[in-house]
């Protein structure tokens, strides 16, 4: 079967040799094109991770760091009052009339005291709320009810009171009205204003 | 293979041949390479098989006796390497040089000399892998697979394992390139493609998978090396990168491996089987068909090997039932091979019985593998001695049976002598027997729990490791019986006929035996 002499180069066998050629050039092309895909499945695979989340092992939040303890559903107005015993000789006022605040969140709130006698005068502050049932619920951080207050003859100080309203108030509650009281504290505790005696918190 | 060199003193042509090693260095005869290529990868399978008889020595009793731990993962990893890319693939592709020629009457390959370049990057490939043995911190030692981070934190021997897969890697490609050139081009007139012997319609499509995945390789192994030098963070978690993305591209391109080894098996055997049943082959459409869609099925279902490294249940399910869906397919050849022998005149020479011995053995493989498959038993048994008995049984039993049985079968042709059949029938023999010692044990071990690649073990499983090594050594030492088989064919033995089978048919035995130098330079013309 075999031929004993191997024929020249005819027509038909260089146009298998082109043939070949083309055929060559084609499964080049493949392989560069695959050795491409290999590294193409860096940049897919990230993709798929990222589209399903298969590779998330800590979740994203989207939201900033949320105080799970402030309730950002509802918001509540408190109103600030001030007033004085009619024999105390100062001036006392806060300098917002109200904030809203959320529950949970907390707030500061400035009120400005001012001696307009000519004598030291000691003073203690005494909260009270409106509705009565808002007090439960009405946490004071930092207060200048805490302690008596000496105010030198003619002198003027702001004084904060740093608050947060409980999550847990009762949602028919909009409103909050904080009412301080200024009374004179008179006698012995007036005459040491070094040691000054601590205010109940309330 | 001397005698094919003798004949060609019939065939000069007026230019000198080379003579002595030069012949073999210059040589652009698809016949010489395809020779090369088949003792390439007999000395590879030897190496290989030493390198696990060392394993199963270790083994053979609990606690450490022989090699250090650190030793026998190189061990392991290069038994698998050596074995994958320097044993079964290039005897595939020395029965591919040798026979497609011959199959579809085709003067030789079609691009002779890049033939040969294929051929002989292979050496300088298998001397890395050796040397690496002896560099600081000794060869790769990751397993076969090179995962990070521990492909990325080895000494240099893992250097010489890339560049080792780097170079088996253009040769594999350049020999499927030529392959599917020689295919597609230069068929006899008259060899339409369905007209074409099976072994080379497997060839073909493996020749397609080879040219599909082995760049993926490539650019995997050239990622982790730039890893490990040029500061990239591809699979380096600490810089961004991930380790389970290797396990994907590595995967990509190592299930469609597995059927690389095992297609052109499947082909062999296709010749084999209808030659000694003396019956047409049953069923050779649905035969191209099945093998074609296990090529293409082969792409979808790599994430089967990592069902641990965590995936969504969505993504487990759709690669359980893409694996089981390969189970279609060959069992549709299985069936027609066995459909093939139904009634037909059958007699059992040594090919025959590897073949008969590759369904039998092939496909308990398979069915393992089926239930590796399944996600749940996979989690449970993934990494235990299951699995290593599961791809022994498709590789040591499926390809590499189908190589006995193909030289057995093509031998004749090759040399011009009948081989010693009481001999070869012994081989099949101790080979199947010493295979299932080995191996069926290893089942057993894995289901109780003994994980793979661990050089000591609990005393529970001593009693089979024990049986597994004997196996081992018996199936080890019956390979240098093949060996003298094959030497003595060479040598001498009963001259054979044109056609030394009654049954077999195809263009190859209608060259004399042994094969002239050069055949069919004047086309065959098939009806």
């Amino acid at each position: 079967m075999s031929a004993p002499n191997s024929p020249p180069p005819t027509e038909a066998t260089a146009g298998v040799a082109e043939d070949n050629r083309v055929t060559l050039r084609k499964l080049l092309v493949v392989t560069a094109v695959m050795f491409g895909f290999g590294f193409a499945l860096v940049p897919f695979y990230e993709k798929i991770c990222e589209v399903t989340g298969i590779n998330r092992i800590v979740k994203r939040d989207d939201h900033r760091p949320a105080n799970t303890q402030v309730d950002a559903s509802r918001s509540v107005t408190v109103e600030f009052d001030a007033n004085l015993r009619s024999n105390l000789p100062w001036t006392f006022r806060p300098l917002e009339s109200s904030v809203k605040v959320h529950p949970g969140e907390l707030a500061t709130v400035i009120y400005e005291v001012t001696n307009t006698s000519d004598r030291p005068v000691t003073g203690q502050a005494i909260p009270s709320y409106g509705p009565m049932l808002a007090g439960q619920f009405f946490r004071k951080v930092e207060c200048f009810c805490f302690d008596k207050q000496q105010m030198a003859p003619g002198e003027r100080r702001q004084m904060p009171i740093a608050f947060v309203v409980d999550p847990g108030l009762p949602t028919e509650v909009n409103t909050i009205t904080l009412s301080f009281t200024f009374f004179e504290v008179e006698g012995r505790a007036s005459a040491e204003p070094a040691t000054p005696a601590r205010g109940g918190r309330s | 293979m001397q005698a094919t060199h003798d004949h060609a003193a019939g065939h000069d042509h007026g230019h000198a041949h080379p003579t002595g090693i030069m012949r073999w260095i210059t040589t652009t005869n698809h016949k010489d390479i395809g020779t090369m290529y088949l003792w390439f990868s007999f000395v590879m399978f030897l190496v290989g098989g030493v390198l696990a008889l060392l394993l199963r020595t270790e083994l053979f009793q609990p606690g450490m006796q022989v090699v250090e731990p650190e030793v026998f993962n190189q061990l392991t990893t290069m038994h698998g390497v050596i074995m994958v890319f320097g044993a079964i693939m290039p005897a595939f592709v020395g029965f591919a040089n040798w026979m497609l020629p011959l199959q579809i009457g085709a003067p030789d390959m079609a691009f002779a000399r890049m033939n040969n370049w294929s051929f002989w990057l292979l050496p300088p490939a298998a001397a890395l892998l050796v040397i690496s043995f002896f560099v600081p911190g000794g060869a790769a030692a990751g397993g076969w697979t090179l995962y990070p981070p521990l492909s990325i934190q080895m000494g240099p021997g893992m250097d010489l394992a890339i560049f080792a897969l780097h170079i088996l890697g253009a040769s594999s490609i350049m020999g499927s390139i030529n392959i599917v050139t020689t295919i597609l081009n230069m068929r006899a007139p008259g060899m339409t493609l369905m007209k074409m012997p099976l072994f080379a319609w497997t060839w073909l499509i493996t020749a397609y998978l080879l040219i599909a995945v082995m760049p993926v390789l490539a650019g995997a192994i050239t990622m982790v090396l730039t890893d490990r030098h040029f500061d990239t963070h591809f699979f380096n978690a600490a810089g961004g990168g991930d380790p389970v993305l290797f396990q994907h591209i590595f995967w990509f391109f190592g299930h469609p491996e597995v059927y690389i080894m095992i297609l052109p098996a499947f082909g062999i055997v296709s010749e084999i089987i209808p030659a000694f049943a003396r019956k047409q082959l049953f069923g050779y459409t649905s035969m191209v068909y099945a093998t074609a869609s296990i090529a293409i099925l082969s792409f979808i279902v790599w994430a089967h090997h990592m069902f641990t490294v965590g995936m969504p249940a969505t993504a487990q399910l759709f690669f359980m039932f893409a694996t089981m869906l390969i189970a279609v397919p060959t069992g549709v050849k299985v069936f027609n091979w066995v459909a093939t022998m139904w009634r037909g005149s059958m007699t059992f020479e040594t090919p025959m019985l590897f073949a008969c011995g590759f369904i039998f053995v092939f496909t308990m493989g398979g069915f393992t593998g089926l239930i590796l498959a399944i996600t749940p038993i996979d989690i449970q048994l993934h990494d235990t001695y299951f699995v290593v008995a599961h791809f022994h049984y498709v590789l040591v039993a499926g390809s590499l049976f189908a190589l006995f049985a193909g030289t057995y079968y093509w031998l004749p042709k090759w040399t011009g002598h009948m081989y010693d059949e009481t001999l070869g029938k012994l081989h099949f023999w101790l080979s199947v027997i010493f295979f299932n010692v080995t191996f069926f044990v290893q089942h057993f071990l894995g289901l109780a729990g003994m994980p793979r690649r661990v050089p000591d073990y609990a005393l529970q499983f001593a009693d089979f490791n024990m049986i597994s090594t004997i196996g081992a050594f018996g199936f080890g030492l019956t390979q240098l019986l093949f060996l003298y088989v094959v030497v003595k064919c060479i040598r001498g033995g009963a001259k054979a006929a044109d056609c030394p089978w009654e049954g077999a048919r195809g263009l190859e035995w209608t060259v004399p035996s042994p094969a002239p130098y050069h055949t069919f330079e004047t086309p065959p013309v098939v009806r």
